[in-house]
């Protein structure tokens, strides 16, 4: 187990490697620079934008901006956001506790609807019950996140009044308080509910059909034939199989932790990663864009890497020794 | 009579009466099991044989309620284990009887063993199942059941998965959940189908020798004449749904009546003759759907078949001395009077 965390870790390092250059590419093709975004190119002498050229580096040859970059990240130095006037580091340190925050609540009731109507569809398929769970699955998938979080904000934040309808914090409260955590709760439950409660359906969907497969065989009869009760054949017999696909959307939901949700943060205006994201882009702000990108795929890998090894620990057929 | 029934039900651990049991299809009923009547006395092994699709393994399923519980239906008849009729009773209380009183093993060991458990987990299930005992006790019992059934090194292989035990291993260790509990009815349904032949001989010699230790019971379902004349005290031979035929061991061997059963012996190599191929009964056995239920069924497939075998269904009947033969060459297979109004 150990040396095959090892080894493939150290597969992730060229992997890296080749991912940095695809992500420096793309920033460098993109139309636009630091520079245009920095200064007004009108009212600026060319001699001025020229010598700032020569300063920022960027009419040295293309391999040796890359270069540059990668030293300076791997120094830790993720450069400036030009936007925000600050280290890109400090920048997503103040917005990832946001998005993790709502990652972590948004897949806590994913998890917990998943795999309560899963278990029910799954003993009871064919069912009023399963029917109706089947029904809001194609809901979930058929709605977009826009339009959901739309309707919530409308429901709970304007008419009901229950939380409120955007940012992430109120005013005026301390922080590291009671009330400071009360706080986030009520702006972060909103947004997670949404975002949770629409990737249920694929989980769902895919964990009744999993226990419906593994009540057919031929293991569950020789439960059956033991004098196990029905209980125990599906909680424990069939559950404990069904769980190991569900090991692979772990795997990729492990992957977008820090990613945040891209447009359910943009909707409840939530100060995370995934709204950064998306103003830095329209912005221009190369050096946040990178960072972020090549921080969404590192923890790709990561995500992946761990649902490997749990696989090992979910399914003794392919542990790793 | 009355008297003769009752000794019987006295005497035997099972005896299914009538019995009548299929799957909805489409809607509508297919009996793939019809008129079952099988006695089993304690200690004594009856064989079930015939082709795949004769309606062998549902017989066994019905008497552990394990049918398919989608479209799996018992209709007719009784199934009386020590005088309680399985039929009526739920799914809790079977859960009581199985893994207790009646053992199974199944067909496939590959697939059997749930693969995320350990082996000692599984073993240790059917103890604590239906005793009460502790959880170190029980895998002590189970450590001593895996070496029972001829298992090496019992004390790592119960921390073993299944995928790590070879096909035989498997079946062993099904074979010992089976007796965990000193059933007094043990139902191996091929037990020795999906194994290699040398594996084949020694879990039939262990369910044997276990079944002469513990004086159980057993009903052997296989398609395989030679585990059969082995075995068997009793065997009956069954066909497309029916019992065709049924006596004693000696008796099937060296006095088969019915077609169907004088050709299947005919299709087993014997080392006393020098033969190029063996022969085979042509046909195949018919489709659940497709029985036709007016007639013999083994009409069409059998070579001494007479044209009233397609109107006249005939009647298991005793042609003495315990032997019962289900085929209108023997007058005693004709339907009695009320029968044949009926029909």
């Amino acid at each position: 187990m150990l040396t095959y965390t090892l080894r493939r870790i150290a597969v992730m390092i060229p992997i890296m490697i080749l991912l940095s250059m695809v992500v420096f590419s793309l920033a460098k093709m993109m139309p636009g620079d630091a520079l245009s975004g920095r200064i007004d190119p009108t009212n600026s002498s060319p001699e001025y934008i020229s010598a700032m050229k020569e300063k920022l580096g960027y009419n040295d040859p293309v391999h040796i901006q890359y270069l540059r970059w990668m030293n300076d990240i791997l120094h830790g130095d993720f450069g400036n956001s030009f936007i925000h006037k600050m280290p890109v580091s400090q920048l997503i340190g103040l917005r990832v506790y946001n998005t993790l925050f709502l990652t972590l609540l948004a897949l806590f009731f994913t998890y917990i609807f998943a795999f309560i109507m899963g278990m029910y569809a799954g003993k009871h398929p064919y069912t009023l019950g399963d029917n109706m769970i089947a029904t809001y699955n194609y809901l979930g998938f058929a709605l977009p996140s826009f339009f959901a979080g739309l309707m919530a904000i409308y429901l709970f934040a304007l008419k009901l009044q229950w939380v409120p309808a955007s940012g992430s914090i109120g005013t005026g409260v301390d922080v590291n308080t009671i009330a400071f955590y009360v706080s986030k709760l009520k702006h972060t439950i909103l947004p997670a509910l949404v975002l949770g409660m629409l990737s249920t359906a694929g989980y769902t969907q895919f964990l009744r059909n999993d226990i419906i497969e593994s009540s057919r065989k031929d293991y569950v009869r020789t439960a059956r034939a033991k004098g196990t009760s029905e209980s125990i054949i599906y909680n424990k017999h069939i559950l404990r199989n069904s769980i190991i696909p569900i090991v692979t959307f772990l795997g990729f939901d492990i992957g977008g932790l820090l990613g945040g949700a891209v447009i359910t943060e943009t909707i409840f205006t939530y100060p995370g990663i995934g709204s950064l994201f998306i103003d830095s882009l329209t912005n221009r702000d190369y050096s946040v864009v990178m960072t972020i990108t090549m921080m969404l795929s590192i923890m790709t890998l990561i995500g992946n890497l761990i649902a490997d090894l749990l696989y090992g620990v979910v399914d003794p057929r392919i542990r790793l020794d | 009579m009355a008297g003769r029934e009752f000794f019987n039900t006295e005497t035997s651990i099972l005896n299914t009466k009538n019995l009548q049991a299929g799957f909805f299809i489409g809607g509508k009923f297919y009996p793939a099991i019809e008129d079952i009547n099988i006695e089993i006395k304690p200690g004594k092994v009856v064989c079930v044989v015939g082709e795949s699709g004769s309606g062998k393994s549902v017989t066994a399923l019905s008497i552990m309620s394990l049918l398919p519980k989608e479209n799996g239906s018992i209709q007719e008849g009784e199934i009386l284990f020590e005088g309680r009729n399985l039929v009526d009773l739920s799914q809790d209380d079977m859960n009581e009887i199985r893994g207790k009183d009646i053992g199974m093993i199944f067909q496939e060991p590959m697939t059997s063993l749930n693969p995320v458990f350990t082996i000692g987990f599984q073993v240790q299930e059917v103890l604590l199942n239906h005793l009460s005992i502790s959880k170190s006790e029980a895998r002590e019992r189970s450590i001593q059941l895996l070496r029972q059934v001829g298992i090496s090194r019992p004390e790592e292989i119960v921390d073993e998965y299944p995928h790590q035990l070879s096909g035989g291993m498997r079946q062993r260790v099904m074979i010992a959940m089976a007796i965990a509990n000193n059933p007094k009815l043990l139902i191996a349904d091929e037990p020795t189908t999906a194994l290699d032949v040398t594996i084949q001989a020694q879990i039939l010699e262990l369910i044997k020798e276990i079944q002469k230790k513990m004086n159980m019971a057993v009903m052997l379902i296989t398609h395989d004449l030679g585990v059969v004349a082995e075995m068997a005290d009793e065997i009956i031979v069954m066909y497309a749904g029916q019992i065709v035929e049924q006596s004693d061991t000696y008796s099937i061997f060296y006095n088969p009546k019915h077609p169907y059963l004088k050709l299947l012996l005919q299709s087993i190599p014997r080392l006393d003759e020098n033969r190029e191929r063996l022969d085979s009964i042509k046909g195949i056995v018919p489709s659940l759907t497709n029985i036709d239920r007016t007639g013999c069924r083994f009409t069409d497939r059998c070579p001494e078949a007479k044209d009233e075998c397609r109107q006249i269904s005939p009647q298991l009947a005793e042609l003495g001395g315990g032997h019962k033969v289900r085929c209108l060459l023997y007058k005693e297979s004709y339907p009695t009077e009320k029968a044949v109004t009926n029909r």
